[in-house]
């Protein structure tokens, strides 16, 4: 775990805690949904990565924006989403984020700057980067970061838009999110040499940081936002990560592709949120007691978040030829 | 009233539009001081400067995808794709990306943008800078495709195109870049979904596209001669599609022939000519007719290249077999 300089910042350190808890929250609560027959369709799970979506999202303000991924409900309530709206979308209900008509794999919460998640992987690469020229060509010193994973790095658009951020000195931070799996293969069977290496060949300073350390992707991510505010960006951080689900939730057995060991290892040695919450206990940041009253108050939420979405009201047939055009 | 070039009109139509509203932009290969291939944007940069005419490197699918996130954050882009065939290259981020956003976020984000590129045959630039996709991006939901005939069309429905809050495609015809037409010196602009009847007549309808006016409008001349009477419609924009006008000439006329210069095959012809068949059937003397272009890649030669496209000469030669009933019991 990054040391951090002061105490100063126990706030934040418990906000940040909050934030992962609610993603991992919120996703066991999704399985759920989907494990029962309640949840039309799939999703795919973010439990694991969430000190990636909470050490940069803190570091971000409302009018910062992000683009995120398939994998895409971290980012979401990282970036400031309800839980009520975000389930309500996830089963459809016309109290969702998109009025149902997205589902797990195109929630955008837009308030919060989440241009929204996105089904084709890579496919946000260009939106993001478009979003850092806006800001450019506007005078405004919001940031973009675009979240992508180690899959997308395959992608051609990426090496197409780090040229033009680089070129154009854009404010857009590209984090990939490398969750060691491309699907259901590994990532060292996909990637040829090194991922940084690639933003580099264009004269993007890059970092890879331990992705399972809240404050070590936070630390990082403070400093790279306040420099690309200045236009000093673009910037490139590989986060090593991991993927406790499959896939997607109906990916079940998948020791042809990755070993139990492999994933308890991860589970039990480097979960983000249990190092966490080990420093802050251990720093006197919190107590046990004040983590388990937090844990259970996030776990009331979600219960009463699910509880509401399913009881909500579908959206009206009259809305499935609405929205295809904006006035 | 003055005369300018196609080319000249959509130039203008930017540049106004730009003076009007700082936050449209231009963005592409060769836009700032090369004024794109054919010329259409000289003189932009000059008096927008480098920010806000961007000279891309050769990645269509990237500053396609930027124009998409620019949109989305309140910029209206103008994308250049330097020839229709490139479309292929940004299909997702036209069709996934810029087409879905409005819907799949239940209408919260909207996309602003337009991709102007070209169309059309016989320029010798054979299969891969020849084609007209026009079908391609008008079967996808989201998307309006606007296709301008003359210079004052090019103007009026550039300015419409720039000021909707949804993705646009124009699709230019390459070789009416020079065509002059009168164009007002006041400003005006073209509302989409509102076909222009060019020729009023009462014998046949030609619904014609694009380049595909022209060659229409030759037809009708020479039909007159012959004591035909041919109304010509402009639908200008496919999406949307004014159909209420096709349907009531269709009604009057009683014989449709659709010309468009995209493959004739599942095309803009087809459509039109199923809508027709379907709300006007039982006003039809014949049925309607479909011309497009040949369903073979464009040809270099100009021996083979000539006669993939439909000509004023070809459309006659249908009107008459419509006309005396050659073509009712066909099968």
């Amino acid at each position: 775990m990054a040391k951090a300089k002061t105490k100063s910042n126990a706030e934040d350190y418990l906000r940040m805690y909050r934030q992962m808890v609610r993603i991992r929250t919120f996703e066991d609560n999704a399985n759920q949904l989907y494990l029962s027959a309640k949840m039309p369709g799939l999703t795919h799970m973010y439990s694991g990565e969430e000190a990636v979506a909470v050490g940069i999202c803190e570091a971000l303000t409302d009018s910062d924006r992000i683009t995120s991924t398939h994998r895409g409900h971290g980012h979401c309530v990282a970036k400031g989403a309800e839980f009520k709206e975000m389930f309500c979308e996830l089963l459809g209900k016309e109290e969702g984020y998109c009025r149902g008509k997205g589902g797990s794999m195109h929630i955008a919460d837009q308030s919060h700057g989440n241009l929204g998640a996105n089904a084709i992987v890579g496919g946000s690469m260009g939106i993001a980067t478009g979003s850092a020229l806006r800001a450019k060509l506007q005078g405004a010193d919001d940031v973009t970061v675009c979240f992508f994973g180690d899959g997308a790095t395959a992608q051609g658009l990426m090496y197409e838009v780090m040229n033009m951020a680089a070129l154009w000195k854009l404010p857009v931070i590209y984090a990939c999110e490398n969750n060691g799996y491309s699907e259901y293969t590994k990532t060292e069977e996909i990637a040829a040499g090194s991922i940084t290496a690639r933003a580099e060949a264009f004269g993007i300073e890059a970092h890879k940081v331990d992705g399972q350390d809240v404050l070590a992707v936070n630390e990082l991510a403070q400093k790279l936002v306040a420099r690309a505010r200045k236009g000093e960006g673009p910037f490139f951080i590989e986060l090593m990560t991991y993927r406790y689900h499959g896939h997607h939730v109906g990916d079940i057995n998948r020791a042809y592709y990755r070993s139990k060991d492999e994933e308890r290892d991860w589970k039990d040695n480097r979960d983000p949120i249990v190092r966490f919450r080990s420093y802050l206990v251990q720093e006197g940041l919190a107590s046990e007691e004040e983590i388990e009253a937090m844990n259970a108050e996030i776990e009331q939420d979600a219960t009463e978040a699910v509880a509401y979405a399913e009881a909500a009201r579908y959206p009206d047939v009259s809305e499935v030829d609405m929205h295809v055009y904006a006035d | 009233m003055r005369e300018i070039t196609l080319s000249q009109a959509v130039n203008e139509a930017i540049a106004e539009e730009m003076r009007r509203d700082d936050t449209v932009f231009l963005l592409g290969e060769d836009v700032a001081e090369a004024g794109t291939p054919f010329k259409v944007l000289s003189g932009l940069v000059e008096e927008f400067g480098t920010d806000r005419v961007i000279d891309t490197p050769i990645s269509e699918p990237g500053f396609v995808g930027m124009a998409v996130g620019a949109a989305m954050t309140g910029a209206r882009p103008i994308v250049d794709l330097m020839f229709g065939d490139f479309i292929y290259l940004v299909m997702d981020q036209l069709c996934n990306q810029a087409a879905k956003q409005h819907y799949m976020s239940g209408g919260k984000l909207t996309v602003p943008m337009v991709l102007r590129t070209n169309m059309g045959a016989t320029r010798r630039s054979a299969a891969q800078h020849s084609q007209s996709l026009q079908a391609l991006v008008a079967h996808i939901p989201g998307l309006k495709v606007a296709m301008p005939s003359s210079a004052y069309e090019a103007k009026g429905l550039m300015k419409t195109a720039i000021r909707d809050n949804n993705p646009v495609v124009i699709f230019e015809d390459k070789l009416m870049y020079q065509d002059k037409a009168p164009v007002p010196e006041e400003e005006y602009l073209i509302p989409f979904g509102v076909a222009n009847v060019l020729r009023e007549g009462t014998d046949i309808t030609l619904i014609a596209t694009s380049s595909m006016v022209q060659v229409c409008e030759k037809a009708a001349a020479m039909l007159a001669q012959e004591g035909i009477s041919a109304e010509v419609i402009d639908p200008r924009t496919i999406v949307p599609l004014d159909e209420d006008t096709l349907l009531a000439s269709a009604r009057k006329t009683s014989r449709v022939i659709v010309v468009d210069e995209g493959h004739q095959s599942y095309g803009i012809t087809g459509e039109i000519a199923s809508r027709i068949n379907e709300k006007a059937f039982y006003h039809l003397d014949a049925p309607v007719l479909r011309m497009g272009a040949m369903d073979v890649p464009v040809p270099f030669s100009p021996a083979l290249e000539d006669i993939t496209v439909p000509t004023p000469e070809g459309v006659v030669e249908y009107a008459r077999k419509l006309m005396s009933g050659e073509m009712i019991h066909a099968a």
